[in-house]
């Protein structure tokens, strides 16, 4: 697989009244084209910097990063993002929302629609598409933050926790969604989270961080096969992965003994 | 996708207003009624020195019957209105600077919160001196009376705008005009709207005052003329014609905010 985004050797500090410190310590991965990684870790691993960083919304302090080659300079939409809160535009419909990004770049109106159409009809939320947000629940809402992003056509889809407000049912609908619609367009994915369940259910990948200062702990690959189902889910295969992962993340090792 | 059995939350009620509500309409109109009641046991014996209410009554078809009332209201009302509509449209702009620009915030907060302290009554002495006795002096005591209360509702708005929704445009390609115009003016509008009541709350406080002082119409004018002539029911038509309007034109702004404001999540 080529690589898609590369982090190389990325640092960021953060200066607080005076003192600074690393959030992000020399921070390397590739992600491959089409790829589906997630990164868990605990909080203050940097997951969230790492990602805000490849989103363009955050400088690197050291290092780079790079999207096919070129250095990431500031947010683009070829890179979407969807984020914890969901952060539709709460004065817009569904179809509104998803129609944002294309109107910045001018499509036409009939273009807009056909293009959102669509993509509201891949979330299922075809019979919403005039409702206001605050009509719809969390889970609905994150389905048109979804599409919203979709809708620009990105080539790589940044998650930050994008699931990690909803109730545990809802969570592992919205996962299987993801999939299917990640299945159907496909696109480079990186996903954040804390839950070791979702970083193995979607993953090809899961990047373990650790904490102060925030640093790569471990790459794990999940050899499961896609599309991951309920059996896959509750298989040996799964839960020795799950184990896996589980030790990585909440066994590290003390700062003082990680390569400094 | 799979079809999932997930309900929308509210919208079974989302963009219906809610049945009107008779039974605190009647609670109202019953407790005007009785208000009346009590003010016309407590004057028709005369211990109190106040009209009763048919003298006010009288006095308003009087005064309404020869045009002068009407001549009043307009009078005031235009002074009201010219004052609030540029100090509103003046406020809006210097609000969002302030909450978009550091250095336009840092160069005006200092005017605008040394003035805040002063009320706009305590301007008219001045500006009657500088401006002269006719419209202008009103008008601007007004304009800042409305200006002062609208540009701290404006940029407290623009400042409290959701970090995330603006990383969210970003990411989604707008520039920092189309964040402006598409996500800043949106979301800070229902501040914007709290900001403009105030504003027209304060305009009105304004007008009488200042009409008290100097003036040759308006109601402001005619209380103060009754007031010389012991003449208490005019007074009350006064009073009576400015809480009426003031109430009129905070409704409407509020019927405005409403339509304006359909897609906020109420509590």
């Amino acid at each position: 697989m080529t690589p898609k985004i590369v982090f190389d050797n990325v640092s960021r500090r953060f200066d607080l009244k005076g003192s600074s410190f690393l959030a992000l310590d020399r921070f390397s991965l590739d992600v491959g084209d089409g790829e589906f990684v997630t990164v868990v870790g605990p909080s203050g691993c940097g997951k969230s910097t790492a990602l805000n960083i490849a989103a363009g919304l955050l400088e690197a302090s050291d290092g780079r990063v790079t999207v096919d080659g070129r250095p990431v300079s500031g947010p683009g939409p070829e890179r979407g993002m969807i984020f914890q809160q969901y952060a539709l535009f709460p004065w817009l419909t569904v179809r509104d929302n998803v129609e944002f990004g294309l109107r910045i770049r001018g499509e036409p109106a009939a273009r807009r629609r056909e293009i959102a159409e669509r993509f509201i009809d891949l979330v299922g939320l075809s019979q919403f598409a005039d409702a206001l947000p605050k009509t719809l629940s969390g889970g609905m809402k994150q389905r048109c933050a979804i599409a919203r992003a979709y809708a620009v056509d990105p080539v790589i889809l940044l998650m930050d926790e994008p699931f990690g407000a909803l109730d545990a049912l809802t969570r592992v609908q919205l996962q299987d969604q993801l999939l299917e619609t990640w299945s159907r367009e496909r696109r480079t994915v990186m996903f954040i989270t804390h839950d070791v369940d979702e970083a193995v259910y979607l993953a090809n990948r899961v990047v373990v961080m650790a904490a102060r200062p925030g640093r790569l702990q471990e790459v794990i690959e999940v050899d499961l096969p896609y599309p991951r189902t309920e059996q896959i889910r509750l298989s040996p295969e799964f839960a020795a992965i799950r184990n896996r992962v589980w030790h990585a993340v909440y066994h590290q090792p003390p700062a003082a003994q990680a390569a400094r | 996708m799979n079809s999932v059995a997930e309900k929308p939350r509210a919208a079974s009620s989302a963009g219906r207003p809610a049945a009107f509500d008779y039974g605190s309409l009647a609670l109202n109109i019953a407790g005007v009624i009785a208000g009346i009641a009590i003010w016309w046991a407590l004057t028709a014996s005369g211990a109190v020195g106040l009209p009763r209410p048919p003298d006010v009554l009288t006095r308003f078809i009087e005064l309404a019957g020869n045009g002068q009332l009407l001549r009043d209201t307009a009078a005031s009302l235009a002074r009201v209105l010219a004052g609030f509509l540029l100090g509103v449209l003046l406020a809006i702009p210097v609000g969002f600077a302030m909450g978009w620009y550091k250095v336009a915030r840092a160069l005006v907060e200092p005017y605008l919160q040394f003035f805040r302290m002063i009320p706009p009554l305590a301007i008219i002495p001045l500006a009657i001196v500088t401006m002269g006795i006719e419209e202008t002096p009103k008008i601007f005591v007004i304009f800042l009376a409305s200006f002062l209360a609208s540009v701290v509702a404006t940029y407290q708005g623009v400042i409290s705008v959701d970090r995330t929704m603006i990383n969210a445009a970003r990411v989604l390609g707008a520039g920092d005009f189309t964040i402006f115009r598409r996500v800043v003016v949106p979301a800070s509008t229902p501040f914007i709207l709290v900001g403009v009541r105030i504003g027209l709350g304060s305009a009105w406080a304004t007008v009488v005052a200042a009409e008290l002082i100097a003036a040759q119409s308006g109601l402001g004018y005619r209380m103060q003329q009754a007031q010389l002539y012991y003449d208490l029911p005019t007074i009350f038509v006064s009073l009576f014609a400015i809480g009426i309007l003031g109430l009129a034109m905070d409704r409407a702004l509020q019927a405005i905010e409403r339509r304006l404001t359909i897609w906020q999540e109420r509590i």
